[in-house]
């Protein structure tokens, strides 16, 4: 390696040398806002995460209230709170606006955010034995983008966007809806909003994808890494590959809609479908990116509460690796509707139906690393038997959706909106939520309290699932997506939904609970608070960890080897 | 184990050497997004995608005659309009039974209701789908900007031929009828060429 006099310290720009005091941090601004440190932005993305889902939770509070009863009720109040007019048409825009919002804000607000941004920024180098990320001022860039990018969108709430103030298409801004349907600025401001967070996650996807490859601690090989890294380098891949397309259509949109372009425009040449395309071309990608990570951690997990490695630890890596690569390719089936002929979308149906082969591996390797193990259903492990669980429900329905016949009848209807929240608000929030457990004690030195953990569980689990389990009845029945009324015929299930979600909100209340008890008066975590089957190298620090770790860089041997797949100790 | 400086200027060449080379993917996946827009033009028009028709030479033409069985097909005329485009467009008849193979002519009639000059474009395409690869045009009205004066009416013609090959095709089966459909949108047009009136 390189000798001393060669090295220069990248943490400190101005030549200081930090690594003779692991724990010398800088002052509150310099800190904070122009943080470098992975663990503090991790950190800085976990809090923006939890601020964005309170957003996008209490927008979808407003659509549950109003969809309790049929009718319009309280629309036209929001939409004068709003600072649009009082008649029915900006009530109605005011509806499309609390669906993008709630869409776009819990999509790049919320999940990727805490995923990749929060999670990935925290254990990604503590897992390999890095110092930190690859490019730690990139790093702080892409957070500083995302939060632009958040009030972006914010700010599109009260310019006007056609009908009403706000942007109102949808979170897929689909033309001609987006471009002749929104006059005003509203949805400019929107899509200006995801070419900040885009290209916010371009770049952290790039630090990552570099991190990993580089900057492994000395024998970690890439068959050697945990499951989550491995999630969030597949992931990265996804971004990288996907984002840009996405990137491309909206700035068609863009230009379609204030440069006089026809991209999308019959009446130039162009066609509308081709936006659809493109949207799905990374949209589908984006669907894995917001679980990937998800599948990673709960891989940590439940290995760490069976205490035995991970069952088929090859299988599990090279299944998302799969999962990627085929999600790029069967981006269609979320368009059988917009006249495919047979053949494509047998393709579509068939290429749909191959992911959940790779998929299966991963349900059954987790349910195999638990069996005959030694599970402790501490709070983390029972999150993720409730992924593990609901997660393969939405798996069903989505089989079920990507039947091209089936869907013909199914699209746009509840039944899409019950099995995409199956997959997300319970699979990916699960997940984070197992994360979110998991890690605490180490990111913030305190352990959380098992018992509001397990109540914030159970709580939850009965609210998600009141909330979305009779929408697949209403989308069975005809209730279409995107309606803020509904024949009475609807009532009951609707109704029922409403209080699943009085039930989710009030369980969230235990969650805010228990993170002010631990971090005032919680006890102090070890190291490793979950015992022998924590084995990967965050374990190996202490809780939380110092401020710069690894500045000697651990040597992963086969007698020492800190990931999840090592030989089962006697 | 050896102590180490976190990052040498090895690694941060290396790092910077990755780095670039995933956001040259990025790059190119920008540009591959940008080029969807004339290869998905291209696709459509080379397979027929989308009912997308196909323009046919006078050769081509020929040979589709020559290979006609004397089998028909009924083909249905649709005309419309976008939204705020002040013109009357309709298909001279409904329906016309062709000889598959040869070639026929059809013709629409479009009428400006407006006191203005106004430019259109007519896009088109044809269901079933399948059906679009066989449907050829050798000379269509739609293939140029048409501009008509204040209260004109004029007949325009499309000549086109269905290509005997789709009835060897076992997704055009039971295909009894095709239907041929226009829409006319407004083109902003340049005033000079719209005062002259050109059709």
């Amino acid at each position: 390696m390189a000798t001393t006099a060669e090295g220069f310290d990248i943490h400190h720009g101005d030549g200081h040398h930090a690594h003779d005091h692991a724990d010398h941090k800088p002052g509150f601004f310099a800190r904070w806002f122009m943080s470098t440190n992975h663990k503090d932005i991790g950190t800085m993305y976990l809090i923006f995460a939890i601020i964005a889902g309170i957003v996008g939770g209490a927008i979808s509070g407003i659509m549950r209230v109003e969809l309790a009863e049929p009718g319009i009720q309280y629309l036209q109040w929001w939409a004068q709170f709003m600072g649009g007019g009082n008649d029915l048409n900006t009530a109605l825009h005011m509806w499309n606006v609390f669906i993008t919002a709630h869409g776009l804000i819990m999509v790049f607000f919320m999940v990727m955010p805490a995923m990749i941004g929060g999670f990935g920024n925290w254990f990604v180098p503590l897992m390999i034995g890095a110092p930190d990320m690859a490019f730690p001022r990139m790093n702080n860039v892409s957070f500083w983008l995302t939060v632009a990018g958040f009030f972006s969108l914010l700010f599109s709430l009260f310019v006007p966007g056609g009908t009403g103030p706000g942007a109102g298409t949808g979170w897929t801004v689909y033309a001609p809806l987006s471009t002749k349907g929104s006059v005003g600025p509203a949805v400019d401001f929107a899509i200006f909003s995801l070419h900040l967070a885009g290209a916010g996650s371009i770049l952290g996807a790039t630090n990552f994808i570099t991190t990993i490859f580089n900057m492994r601690a000395p024998g970690m090989t890439l068959h050697k890494m945990p499951l989550f890294v491995w999630s969030v380098l597949v992931t990265a891949f996804l971004l990288l590959l996907a984002l840009p397309v996405l990137a491309a259509a909206i700035t068609m949109l863009l230009t379609d809609r204030n440069f006089g372009t026809t991209f999308f425009d019959p009446a130039g040449g162009g066609d509308p479908v081709l936006y659809q395309h493109l949207f799905w071309f990374f949209g589908h990608p984006e669907v894995y990116i917001m679980i990937l990570p998800g599948f990673g951690m709960i891989s940590q997990i439940v290995a760490t509460f069976s205490r035995k490695p991970v069952f088929g630890y090859l299988g599990m890596a090279y299944a998302m690796v799969l999962i990627g690569v085929v999600g790029f390719i069967v981006w269609a089936h979320h368009m059988y509707t917009v006249g495919l002929d047979v053949n494509t979308k047998m393709y579509f149906t068939a290429a749909t139906m191959v992911i959940a082969v790779p998929t299966g591996v991963k349900i059954f390797s987790w349910i195999a690393t638990m069996w005959g193990g030694s599970l402790s259903f501490k709070s983390p492990m029972v999150w993720s038997l409730g992924f593990i669980f609901l997660f393969t429900v939405g798996g069903v329905t989505g089989v079920v959706l990507a039947n091209g016949g089936i869907d013909d009848n199914l699209h746009d209807t509840y039944y899409v909106v019950a099995h995409f929240h199956y997959v997300l608000s319970m699979g990916a929030v699960f997940s984070m939520f197992a994360g979110f457990y998991y890690w605490f004690p180490k990111m913030s030195g305190r352990m959380h309290s098992e018992l509001l953990s397990h109540i914030h569980f159970w709580t939850f689990f009965v609210g998600v699932n009141v909330i979305f389990f009779p929408q697949h009845f209403l989308g069975m029945q005809g209730m279409p997506r995107r309606y803020p009324d509904y024949a009475e015929a609807y009532h009951f299930w609707h109704q029922i939904s409403t209080y699943g979600y009085y039930i989710m909100a009030g369980s969230m209340i235990f969650f805010f609970v228990n993170i002010l008890y631990s971090l005032l008066a919680g006890k102090k975590a070890e190291a490793n608070p979950w015992g022998e089957g924590a084995t990967t190298l965050e374990w190996t620090l202490p809780s939380p960890p110092p401020y710069h770790q690894f500045e000697t860089l651990p040597v992963i041997t086969d007698a020492n080897d800190y990931h999840d797949h090592r030989p089962a100790t006697a | 184990m050896a102590t180490m400086p976190p990052v040498t200027r090895d690694d941060a060449r290396r790092n910077l050497r990755v780095g670039l080379m995933a956001l040259a993917g990025a790059a190119a996946m920008l540009g591959l997004g940008y080029a969807s827009v004339p290869l998905y033009r291209l696709f459509c028009q080379v397979t027929g995608f989308g009912g997308t028709t196909m323009i046919a030479s006078e050769s081509k033409a020929a040979e589709a005659a020559a290979a006609a069985t004397g089998q028909t097909i009924s083909i249905r005329f649709d005309a419309s309009t976008e939204a705020g485009m002040p013109w009357s467009f309709r298909p001279s008849q409904a329906t016309d039974t062709v000889t598959i193979g040869e070639r026929d002519i059809a013709t629409f009639v479009a009428r400006n209701d407006s006191d203005r000059p106004i430019a259109g474009t007519a896009t088109f395409n044809v269901v079933p789908e399948q059906a679009g690869k066989y449907f050829n045009k050798i000379q269509c009205f739609c293939f140029t900007e048409q501009t008509l004066a204040p209260g004109q009416e004029v007949t325009m013609p499309v000549l086109y031929f269905v290509d005997p090959a789709m009835l060897r095709d076992p997704n055009m089966k039971g295909v009894e009828q095709i239907t041929l459909s226009y829409t006319f949108h407004r083109t902003e047009a340049p005033l000079a060429a719209a005062a002259t009136g050109t059709n």
